[in-house]
């Protein structure tokens, strides 16, 4: 069974051995401790001269990377928990991207960060956060987050070996472990669009669709639990559109599903306000007009808590996408 | 030594010509935006950069026309830049700061270009070794807390970079006796970082006291840095100097043009003068008759879908 962590880490491993451009560059990742979530584990053997353990300077080490692409290097750098982005959030905006647009489009800054984001394990308020809400948006950047039902795999070495603009990939810790998803014969999939594809999912022999989910990431999985039961419960149908490019984004898949539901659900496991499912939300009333239902489903606007029942109640389950879906379609 | 003292000259005095231009025309409203000019601080990026070898890479900071002249920048390309035109190094993108061309970078965000160069040095070492990444930063970078990780870095990979620090002793409009404790060089020593210093203006003095370190660095010796004393007599950017102007004054005569021109002849100074006024009389009425940057060049940012 190959998990999102298998794909991953064969995705960095099939780019090294493609280019001898790529290196990659983190804290604590030589074997045999292979990085804090072992994402990286055993390509330090497997490359020991371009797989460096670096201090622990998240800002340094990503600004070294955007150093090192500009001069015709692919460097992959891990920063360990999402939270530490922070530290970074100079060198990935103000500096990696804007090099390229800066420079009237005479260099290229090809630097992959990705980094594991997302609560549901009691790391506490600055371990358990979704923090990709603050890049998104920033000109010159590109945000990817890895999901189940795309090969991780392959988006993540096109991302390093191919896209010659920044990207920052977002990896849910609670992905890691996710088989990649097989279609069964619950769901049905489509996949849309190149290097990082948008999915649709539905469900198999649904006679309609009520509903449009949209979700990325590890949101994508609860989000997947709450259209089998909406489904088996109320015979609600729903489809869930789930872009891999989180910013900036295309609109029209989801556009395609809004106008034939009429009613959308955006999820995201960052805090509600002046998060993407804000922006969803502007842009399908710029697109649709007011005719079409919106609901939203976020983590609660405040610090994620480090016991159990706490953190449930302040991130999303799959038990809020139920009652909104519900709610939503019974308008 | 690569330069004659009058080529020296000559090199400063396009920048000290250049910059005075632009503060003297920017009450006009040919340019958009900001500046922070080099006028007193030629002598360091004139000096240094005499050892420039095909391959060396430049990095800068916001205060980088002066390192983009030294590197061999054009005026009328920096001019333009500057007026928003569509011939400016950039195309109008990047304004004063942000400059890049050829092999010199340069950034406006303080300390944030310093891990940017080592990273430069990084893959210098592993593709081209034998080049130099020369890095520039003032007294007021030290107060990022990037720079020390920067420094450790370098150190520890053994990295081809020469960091240049020119403590003009202000940062912005703080002095650095508000603004620094501790030593400079012993930053770099912490860290292991072999350096120099020289408190002169001195462009001969100057290049005589950079050529072993940058031989150093480019033999493989890992990273060096050289502290000079410096001071800039205009304005941090324009009409914002609140400098005691009777220390302006005293430090102006320390003018590395000053100290200069005693070792030319008046007929060698007399050609120098003119040449260099006339390119710079060029370049700005060039720049002046070039068409604006066109929005039409402007690419996207990131595609929505790649």
């Amino acid at each position: 069974m190959t998990t999102v962590l298998d794909a991953l880490n064969s995705g960095i491993r099939k780019s090294m051995k493609h280019s001898p451009d790529v290196y990659l560059l983190g804290e604590d990742i030589l074997d045999p401790y292979g990085g804090a979530f072992k994402v990286v584990k055993g390509l330090s053997s497997e490359f020991p001269d371009r797989v460096i353990t670096t201090p622990v300077s998240e800002a340094g080490i990503v600004g070294l990377g955007a150093g090192m692409a500009l001069r015709g290097l692919r460097p992959v750098i891990e920063i360990m928990f999402g939270d530490f982005l922070m530290l970074a959030a100079d060198q990935l905006i103000n500096h990696a991207a804007k090099f390229r647009w800066m420079s009237n489009d005479r260099v290229s800054v090809p630097i992959v960060v990705r980094t594991p984001m997302g609560g549901y394990r009691g790391y506490g308020p600055t371990h358990s956060q979704t923090l990709e809400k603050h890049f998104l948006g920033a000109a010159g950047l590109r945000v990817i987050a890895v999901n189940t039902l795309v090969s991780a795999e392959r988006v993540l070495s096109q991302a390093i070996l191919e896209d010659d603009d920044p990207v920052l990939c977002i990896e849910h810790k609670l992905l890691y472990p996710q088989p990649l998803f097989v279609a069964g014969h619950e769901f049905e999939i489509q996949q849309l669009g190149g290097r990082y594809p948008w999915s649709v999912l539905r469900i198999a022999g649904a006679p309609r669709v009520d509903i449009t989910f949209v979700a990325y990431g590890y949101m994508a999985e609860i989000g997947r639990e709450a259209m089998v039961k909406l489904a088996y419960e109320h015979e609600i149908f729903s489809e869930m559109v789930v872009p891999t490019q989180i910013s900036p984004f295309a609109l029209e898949p989801l556009l395609e599903s809004a106008r034939q539901t009429g009613k959308v659900l955006a999820m995201e496991e960052g805090s509600l306000n002046l998060g993407w499912s804000a922006e969803i939300a502007a842009r399908l009333l710029e697109s649709l007009g007011p005719g079409v239902e919106f609901g939203r489903v976020a983590a609660r606007n405040m610090p994620i808590p480090a016991a159990a029942r706490l953190e449930e109640i302040v991130l999303p389950q799959v038990e809020d996408i139920y009652s909104s879906a519900l709610k939503l379609a019974q308008r | 030594m690569k330069s004659t003292s009058a080529d020296s000259y000559h090199n400063m005095l396009r920048i000290r010509r250049f910059e005075e231009r632009v503060l003297e025309l920017f009450p006009r409203g040919l340019f958009y935006g900001t500046t922070h000019t080099y006028i007193g601080q030629e002598a360091n990026a004139v000096g240094v950069l005499d050892w420039l070898e095909d391959g060396d890479i430049v990095v800068s900071n916001h205060r980088c026309h002066g390192h983009f002249l030294a590197y061999g920048g054009s005026m009328h390309g920096l001019a333009a830049e500057l007026m928003g035109r569509s011939t400016g190094i950039c195309g109008g993108r990047s304004g004063s700061q942000h400059l890049q061309w050829g092999n010199f970078y340069a950034n406006g965000i303080l300390g944030g270009t310093i891990p940017v160069a080592v990273g430069m040095a990084f893959a210098v070492k592993e593709r081209t070794p034998g080049s130099v990444v020369f890095a520039f930063m003032g007294d007021g970078t030290l107060g990022e807390g990037v720079v020390y990780e920067s420094l450790n870095m370098a150190s520890l990979w053994e990295l081809p970079v020469l960091f240049i620090l020119e403590n003009n002793r202000y940062a912005q409009s703080t002095p650095i006796a508000l603004h620094l404790a501790g030593d400079i060089s012993k930053r770099f020593d912490a860290f292991g970082i072999r350096t120099g210093h020289i408190d002169s203006t001195d462009v001969d003095q100057i290049k005589a006291a950079s050529e072993d370190l940058i031989a150093s660095v480019r033999s493989g010796k890992g990273p060096h840095a050289l502290i000079i004393d410096t001071y800039r007599f205009a304005p941090h950017s324009k009409g914002d100097d609140v400098r005691d102007p009777e220390e302006i004054a005293q430090y102006r005569l320390q003018d590395p043009l000053t100290i200069q021109k005693v070792k030319l002849t008046p007929t060698e100074l007399e050609a120098i003068e003119k040449e260099v006024m006339d390119q710079v009389e060029q370049a700005f009425t060039m720049s002046e008759k070039d068409p604006m940057a066109d929005p039409g060049t402007m690419t996207a940012a990131v595609d929505e879908s790649a």
